[in-house]
């Protein structure tokens, strides 16, 4: 059980209690699952591949509403989604897809400050197809945190990029999490990523969080926690 | 003053695999006007050589004197004028009705269920074998033809923009839905333009069709139209003037559909596809 990391009697920005989903009659992929993440934190999720990473952030952005189950879903107001692909609109310039439904009428400036943030100035006019894939992940990212979320939802937003260009997306992840503070879920299969840039890394392990670990300067090295978290994995000794 | 370049005027060529063109290659400079032209000439020459008599098909510059003809003595530019607006006419009603019910039956089950089965039993009939009812419903004049051209354009544009609408990648829906944007602009963002290049193709099957219904119902007491011409020479054995009626549908049909690629080229400048 999450513990309120400040001893604050703050509100969590997710609060998820004894969520249950099934696809499918015989089993079910999230059993009973409880999870707190208070505001400004961020959490990376691991877990092996078809433990329901994914199931469960859908539940959280709401868009799991054909699957069978039940629970209690507490998210903030703005939520916002980054998927494993760009997902950027083909047919819309790279500034028009960062500012895809705003109504502010100073959308367009507040779209050019996020592409000058994640480092795309002057590329607002650009089609998505002559974008590298990193590139349209800044862009897809731009777009996320234009809306000014309380709350980040990324499904493996970097498992399709080189390691090269994933240091540099964590370190502008870092950055703007850091300036804009809102609540991050970070799914990854990467447990060095999950470590470098988590408070916090929950093991999530047939439908349950199995452990759910304070990243803390203070207590545990990284090479013992990164240890401790590729045997909650499962990962044999001598494939680490 | 000037800088001498000290590099080699010929470089050693790259050493590397120059791989074979799989797509069809850079475009051609008035690629346009070759395949006609090429017709031109073949037609051109046959009939000089008389490989091709004049009772089959009259010679080129015999259809030019009879362009002339028609042009000084039988308001030719009248009869085009007329047929480009019924034609007109009929295929503007014909593309609205097909993109809106495209659109109502591709995002709604409700829609699709009252829109696509009418639709689909319509294509199986041949819109020209409903002429005499439409000539029962409407009378003989302008409506009918109107209304017959743009049953018939309205058939490829709604399949086609159905089609595409359809293909358009679940993913977006869903990104639609994670940054909360209603459905008119979903509408606007996503479904229009995924769907344009659907409607596109559509366009250019409505076009031809639209010439194709012209054809026919200018024959109906027509007083003035292409058909209209051609139905008289007909009558009179003007093989040159049915001729002349032939090259303007085709010079229609032509630069119509070059114009809907041209506005598919630029208008789609955000894909990447074989065609750039
Ligand atoms: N749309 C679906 N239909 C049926 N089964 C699904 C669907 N999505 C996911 N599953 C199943 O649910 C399980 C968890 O999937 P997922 O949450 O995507 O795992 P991951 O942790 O790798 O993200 C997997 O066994 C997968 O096969
Ligand atoms: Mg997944």
């Amino acid at each position: 059980m999450a513990t309120d990391p400040g001893g604050l009697i703050t509100r969590p920005a997710v609060r998820v209690r004894d969520l249950h989903r099934r696809f499918s009659a015989n089993g079910g992929v999230l059993n009973g699952l409880d999870l707190d993440i208070a505001p400004g934190e961020f959490v990376a999720l691991i877990g092996r591949s078809g433990t329901g990473k994914s199931t469960l952030l859908r539940a959280l952005a709401g868009l799991d509403r054909d699957i069978a189950g039940h629970g209690e879903i507490e998210v903030p107001e703005a939520v916002s989604v980054v998927f494993q692909d760009s997902r950027l609109l083909p047919w819309k310039r790279i500034l028009d897809n960062v500012v895809l439904g705003l109504r502010e009428p100073d959308a367009a400036q507040r779209g050019r400050t996020a592409l000058d943030e994640v480092g795309l100035a002057g590329r607002e006019r650009s089609w998505p197809f002559q974008l590298s894939g990193g590139e349209q992940q800044r862009a897809s990212l731009a777009r996320s945190l234009v809306r000014e979320p309380q709350l980040l939802l990324a499904d493996e937003p970097f498992g399709a990029l080189d390691a090269l260009t994933r240091i540099r997306m964590h370190k502008l992840l870092r950055k703007l999490c850091e300036a804009h503070q809102p609540a991050v879920l970070l799914v990854t299969h990467d447990v060095d990523e999950a470590i470098a840039l988590a408070d916090r890394v929950i093991v999530l392990d047939a439908g349950v969080v199995r452990a759910d670990v304070p990243v803390d300067p203070a207590g545990r090295s990284r090479t013992e926690l990164r240890t401790f978290l590729l045997e909650e994995l499962g990962v044999e000794k001598e494939n680490r | 003053m000037t800088i001498l370049e000290t590099r080699p005027r010929v470089a050693r060529p790259d050493v590397r695999v120059v791989r074979r063109r799989l797509g069809p290659g850079h475009r051609i400079p008035y690629a346009f006007w070759i395949g006609p032209i090429l017709l031109l000439a073949v037609w051109s020459a046959g009939s000089a050589t008389g490989l091709i008599s004049p009772a089959i098909l009259t010679a080129p510059w015999d259809v030019v004197v009879a362009f002339g003809e028609q042009w000084t003595d039988h308001d030719l530019l009248g009869n085009i004028l007329s047929s480009l607006h019924r034609a007109a006419l009929g295929l503007g009603f014909g593309i609205a009705a097909g993109g809106v019910l495209a659109v109502v039956s591709g995002l709604s089950r409700l829609g699709e269920s009252l829109i696509d089965g009418p639709i689909q039993i319509k294509r199986s009939v041949p819109t020209l074998a409903l002429i005499p009812l439409f000539i029962a419903w409407f009378g003989i004049g302008q409506e009918m033809k109107i209304v017959t051209i743009a049953l018939i354009s309205l058939v490829p544009i709604y399949i086609h923009t159905h089609n595409g609408l359809r293909g358009i990648d679940g993913r977006y829906a869903e990104l639609a839905e994670t940054i909360g944007i209603g459905r008119g602009e979903f509408v606007r963002h996503i479904v229009l333009p995924g769907a344009l290049p659907g409607f596109l193709l559509g366009m250019r099957f409505a076009v031809t069709s639209s010439l194709l219904g012209l054809v026919v119902v200018e024959q109906y007491n027509a007083t003035a139209g292409i058909g209209h011409m051609i139905t008289l020479a007909e009558q009179y054995g003007q093989t040159d003037v049915i001729v002349v009626g032939l090259v303007i549908y085709g010079v229609f049909g032509y630069c119509a559909d070059s114009a809907v690629r041209l506005v598919g080229r630029k208008v789609l400048a955000w894909r990447r596809t074989l065609e750039d």
